[in-house]
């Protein structure tokens, strides 16, 4: 007889391989045939084209609040004309991914652990594997493929969408001028700044589409399991964005500068 | 103990002739604590038909996916057409299970894919030219009689059509081996005989060895007791003469071992309680 505490070590070891093991399957399935177009593009198009509206929004009501924190915060050192540098600078380099990778934790990664749960709860998935399909390949690879191209390009969606409602806010209520704040917006961006807005995005959707796959495939207990799946993708993908941010940040810090 | 009296009859029987197709050596399978089945033999003759008994939860479906390789066995050997399938990897399975065809518990069709797609499914993977593939997909919806449901979802297809389309997906691409697992649980009588006559015409007509996985006696004994004959033209389903009608076995699990063996006529003559319960 185990202990408690010996048995959630034993299976938190357990799902820790098992994932490691699902990405190293999706490295081989990415490099070697067979590929499945069809399904890459279908992925594409529900992952990316499907997450613009919640992203646009996203970015701009985070611009529009931002400009109007730091044009408050800036005064009291008399440098309001400024607020175009910070909203460009936290916008890009932390806001941008960390917000957009949150939203599509909740979208996408909910969305991929419904979805690949409720076919693992139905046999789905061992049908495919007994009709010779490897779901690796044909369910895993389109999705994670489709959320790690996919979230660089939203966050870009994301930090213009921030950085015109600044640029609305600063016209509108903090009376800074159209040309000082696109001055101070250019002003703020390092060529750093913008690998760095690119790289985090990358990591993070990968980190989204895999767990959100890790955790649909690993779906038992009927529909109550899918419900179970769905909530805990949300909730490790939401953690592993702000974690691996964390960690990244320092790392691209002393790459990219 | 001499090697040869550790060798167990099953795979004795393997060793000689008769063709096997399926046999389970001393196979063992534990879900952490659960112990499902225990030191499990048995042997699938080419072109006979097995027929699993027991109730819920007693271990037969999984001794399909075992056949399958979606599950690996703790102890044993599950040899399937003179393979190893249970050291095999992924990819070695692939092949072995080209030759194997699953009818899942629910059917498990694909909800995103149409009747046709689903029935195709497996040769259109194997890049079969799309032609072929909609008049072979056409043919055996003929032969389960679902021909005008080509174009619908399976969301909108009824239990007893879903088990019809799961089981012309398995026989799409004509394995030699199919495996039905309650594929007549919850339908109504009448439903029900129309696919256990889609698993005896199966048998009888194409040759395939099958297994049969149910909890329904009823079914049980319909698909030991019937065969199907050629009749012109005409496909009849008929009360099994002389030798075929002792041909089909059954197996009764429980408590993760057998707890009988034999074909319908010893099922009948049995006085064992926990049959005679079952049996009632
Ligand atoms: N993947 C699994 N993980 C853990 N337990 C399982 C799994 N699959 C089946 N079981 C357990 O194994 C036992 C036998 O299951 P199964 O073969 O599906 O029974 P049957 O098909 O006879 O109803 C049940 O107690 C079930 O809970
Ligand atoms: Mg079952």
């Amino acid at each position: 007889m185990l202990t408690h505490t010996e048995r959630w070590a034993k299976a938190a070891i357990l799902e820790v391989q098992e994932y490691v093991q699902l990405l190293a399957a999706v490295g081989r399935a990415v490099v070697t045939p067979p590929f499945y177009r069809r399904d890459v593009v279908l992925q594409f198009d529900a992952i990316g084209i499907g997450s613009l509206t919640v992203v646009s929004l996203t970015g701009f009501f985070t611009g529009a609040a931002l400009a109007l924190q730091t044009g408050q915060t800036l005064d009291r050192f008399g440098a309001r004309t400024l607020v175009g540098q910070l909203v460009s600078a936290s916008m890009i380099r932390e806001l941008g991914p960390v917000l957009t990778a949150l939203m599509l934790a909740g979208r996408v990664g909910s969305g991929i652990a419904a979805e690949l749960g409720s076919m693992a709860v139905t046999d789905q998935i061992n049908a495919l594997r007994a009709l010779g399909t490897d779901p690796v390949r044909k369910l895993v690879v389109p999705r994670v493929l489709a959320a790690t191209m996919m979230a660089p390009v939203l966050t870009v969606i994301a930090d213009t969408f921030a950085i015109v409602a600044g640029w609305i806010i600063s016209v509108t209520s903090l009376g800074v001028g159209s040309s000082t704040y696109w001055t101070q917006v250019l002003e703020g961006l390092y060529l750093g700044d913008a690998w760095q807005g690119l790289v985090k995005p990358f990591v993070l959707g990968l980190v989204i589409g895999t767990i959100g796959c890790h955790v649909g495939l690993g779906t038992r207990g009927g529909t109550q399991g899918v419900g179970r799946s769905t909530t805990n993708a949300v909730v490790v993908a939401s953690v592993l964005v702000i974690a691996v941010d964390f960690f990244l940040t320092p790392l691209l810090m002393r790459v990219l500068y | 103990m001499t090697l040869a009296t550790e060798r167990s009859p099953e795979l004795d029987e393997a060793l000689g002739p008769g063709s096997p197709v399926v046999v389970f050596d001393r196979v063992s399978l534990a879900f952490d604590e659960n112990v499902v089945l225990r030191d499990i033999s048995f042997t699938l003759i080419k072109g006979h038909s097995k027929i699993f008994l027991g109730a819920s939860g007693s271990g037969k479906s999984t001794v399909l996916k075992l056949i399958l390789g979606l599950l690996k066995p703790d102890a044993g050997v599950v040899w399937v057409n003179g393979e190893r399938v249970d050291r095999l990897s992924e990819w070695e399975l692939m092949k072995v299970r080209a030759d194997l065809g699953m009818v899942f518990q629910e059917g498990a069709l694909f909800d995103s894919l149409t009747v046709a797609e689903n029935v195709g499914f497996k040769l259109l993977e194997e890049g079969m030219p799309e032609e072929r593939v909609w008049s072979r997909v056409d043919e055996v919806l003929g032969f389960i009689g679902l021909a005008e449901f080509a174009d619908r979802m399976p969301s909108e297809l009824s239990g007893g059509q879903r088990r019809r389309v799961a089981i012309a997906r398995a026989m799409s691409y004509k394995p030699r081996i199919l495996l039905y697992d309650e594929a007549t649980t919850g339908l109504d009588p009448i439903t029900a005989d129309t696919v256990d006559n889609e698993i005896i015409k199966l048998r009888d007509l194409e040759e395939t060895s099958s297994i049969v996985v149910t909890h329904q006696l009823r079914d049980a004994f319909r698909i030991a007791t019937h065969e199907a004959v050629r009749d012109g033209n005409e496909i009849r389903i008929v009360t099994a003469q002389g030798s075929k009608a002792e041909e089909a076995e059954f197996i009764m699990l429980k408590d993760g071992g057998i707890h009988f063996e034999g074909n319908a006529a010893a099922l009948r003559a049995s006085r064992d309680p926990y049959l005679r319960s079952f049996l009632s």
